[in-house]
């Protein structure tokens, strides 16, 4: 297996008057090709700037990114041009994301007009069906609008666009959010059968926890633009070591009887991301915070083999 | 048998869209006793709000209309009252959660005065003294009083949410329509507010109707179950019928369609297709398109609606001739 996508030490920090934003703060991770890797944190938690940031949507602060082994932190606007054919992004709305006033064929071709991948319009025609085939659009809404198709379909026209040029990675941005729960799974298969069949690499970001340890090889945490957990998606739903983690899995309602069901209840204030103070960005709302927490950044560390925690009381908490 | 808070019977509602009209609702019925609460499950589009709304009396007319049917609050049809007599009703009676706390709130009044402001139009008392309940209200769903001279843009989301259920129980209404409460929310506070839910209708003993597409919501906070397609009720239950023994192909579709957290499937099942469009619904079965099991009986004609065990309600023909 060989790395496709890497960064180190990336941070991304907004301007605000009332002072920096750190949304992603000093993340490290790589992802293999043809995985799947999955960030999940709530809203306002960076993980959308993270995903943005790494495909260079945003330009990041500090930090080095890494796609195929090439150095792609700072590119020029032809070299930025050329990165784009291979990474690719499908976002969270497939309704505004759309142009309302371009019918489906047309939205299809439009990337491949600007690679300027096909030689004349029968070819174009011929790769746009392809395309459809492929998502599972019947051709007859070749001519439709967007606001004439339901979200299911908007979506597939959005999967559409980010195929069409070929790419080896692509960020899924809450991909399935909007949509209704059987549309929902329809589309998650159609990705998994479209990352088999082309050798995809994902980066899929959500808040839905059941979702993502679906479609996951593995699984990032992250709070207020620190990844505070990172392992394997099977590893992390057997073994939740960060207390956020814990409780972030222990809020999610299971369609299931669940006798004495009892739920776990955070408490206290958000942290905020505006200049942070040193500390954990957790600690305030932590049952087992203890003085270092509030006043020393945790480190990232493998507290078991494969399994990546930043918390100060891990092995105290977990019995390690 | 206790008695029943909120009886709907028989309830149609249309839309008209130009030439066209849309049936969003076609003969519910259903009926909720006191301190009940009934989960509402169904996708967009299935009639959940439109039920919700007609309950209210504020479908928008025109272009919507209710064509039928029956709501009987107490045993007194809501749809023979004026609208007079439903604004005394409304907020004092009845109340209802919005799914959408930055769109429910006025962002040019402080939350105090907007909770202020239903407690000063149904109950006898001065502005200061209703000022006061508000506060106290706030301090009920957790939100400090002393911020009561806030705007709504000064709180997060969540708090919006506890700020939109205080407005809704400060008269100590009987019966709570919450339409997707938490559905904007994240999960930490959604637990937080579920929990906020659940405590004041066990302190009020107020009869709850939950609209949802979250079956795990559901499981969490309600003790009936009615699964909605495409404005009818095709399953209808306890936790235990549905969540055990779900039996109609749409509702254990439903169930196929949601990655669990706790079983490792590698792929889902979904139900093909889409819901069919509310302006041309379909002879026979609404679901009869997208269903594995339809046979030609589920073409043409009415779809019996059969008891298959106590209380436990399914609409559909596999069933003809089952009944318990």
């Amino acid at each position: 297996m060989s790395t496709l996508v890497e960064v180190q030490n990336l941070k991304k920090y907004f301007k605000t008057p009332r002072g920096l934003l750190h949304a992603v703060d000093d993340i490290n991770f790589k992802i293999e090709r043809g995985q799947t890797l999955g960030v999940v944190g709530e809203s306002g938690c960076g993980k959308s700037t993270l995903g943005r940031t790494v495909i260079h949507l945003h330009e990041r602060t500090d930090g080095k990114i890494f796609f195929d082994g090439r150095d792609v932190s700072d590119l020029s606007k032809q070299e930025l041009k050329e990165f784009r054919s291979h990474v690719q992004m499908i976002f969270q709305d497939p309704f505004s994301s759309l142009n309302p006033r371009m019918s489906v064929s047309q939205l299809i071709a439009e990337p491949l007009l600007i690679y300027k991948t096909t030689k004349n319009s029968a070819e174009l025609g011929k790769e746009v069906g392809r395309l459809m085939d492929t998502v599972g659009l019947a051709r007859r809404f070749a001519n439709s609008y967007p606001h004439e198709l339901d979200g299911g379909r908007r979506q597939r026209i959005g999967i559409a666009r980010a195929l069409a040029l070929n790419p080896e990675f692509i960020v899924c941005d809450e991909p399935v959010s909007a949509l209704d729960v059987s549309i929902q799974a329809q589309i998650l298969n159609l990705m998994q059968d479209l990352q088999d069949e082309f050798d995809l690499t994902y980066m899929f970001i959500t808040h839905n926890m059941s979702v993502v340890k679906h479609i996951s090889d593995n699984i990032m945490i992250m709070y207020l633009g620190n990844m505070v957990e990172f392992s394997s998606a099977e590893e992390i739903f057997k073994n939740r070591l960060h207390p956020y983690t814990k409780a972030l899995l222990a809020a999610v309602p299971i369609p299931e009887i669940i006798e004495g069901r009892k739920r776990q209840l955070l408490t206290g204030e958000i942290t905020s991301p505006i200049d942070p103070k040193p500390g954990c960005r957790f600690a305030a709302r932590c049952p087992y915070a203890t003085d270092i927490c509030h006043q020393e950044n945790p480190q990232l560390e493998e507290a078991i083999e494969g399994h990546f925690v930043a918390c100060h009381n891990v092995k105290e908490i977990n019995q390690l | 048998m206790s008695e029943n808070i909120l009886e709907i019977k028989d309830l149609y509602v249309q839309y008209s869209a130009g030439k066209d009209t849309v049936r969003a609702v076609n003969g519910i019925t259903l009926s909720l006793e006191k301190g009940e609460s009934l989960g509402l499950v169904g996708e967009t589009g299935a009639g959940k709000t439109t039920t919700a709304l007609s309950i209210m009396g504020l479908i928008p007319n025109p272009p919507g209309k209710i064509t039928g049917g029956e709501i009987l609050y107490r045993g007194e049809n809501l749809r023979e009252k004026s609208e007079k007599e439903m604004r005394k009703i409304r907020g004092h009676e009845i109340s209802m959660i919005f799914q959408d706390p930055m769109t429910a709130l006025n962002p040019m009044l402080t939350v105090g005065d907007q909770i202020a402001e239903v407690i000063r139009l149904h109950q006898n008392v001065t502005k200061a003294e209703a000022f006061q309940r508000a506060k106290e209200m706030m301090e009920v769903v957790g939100i400090e009083g002393g911020r009561a001279n806030e705007y709504p843009h000064q709180f997060s989301g969540g708090m919006k949410q506890r700020i939109v259920i205080a407005i809704a129980l400060a008269c100590n209404p009987s019966l709570l329509i919450a339409d997707e409460p938490t559905t904007a929310l994240d999960v930490t506070i959604q637990a937080q507010v579920l929990e906020l839910i659940e405590q004041l209708k066990r302190k009020y003993d107020t009869s709850l109707l939950l609209i949802t597409h979250d079956l795990g919501v559901v499981a969490e906070v309600c003790n009936k179950v009615a699964i909605i397609y495409a404005g009818e009720i095709v399953e209808y239950g306890t936790l235990a019928h549905i969540y055990k023994n779900p039996s109609h192909p749409y509702t254990i579709g439903l169930f196929g369609s949601i990655p669990n957290l706790n079983e490792t499937v590698t792929r889902l099942k979904p139900i093909p297709g889409l819901m069919p469009d509310p302006t041309k619904l379909p002879e026979g079965c609404a679901f009869a398109e997208r269903c594995g099991e339809a046979c030609e009986k589920c073409m043409k004609g009415a779809v019996p609606y059969i008891e298959i065990e106590p209380g436990h309600m399914v609409r559909c023909t596999k069933f003809a001739g089952k009944e318990n």
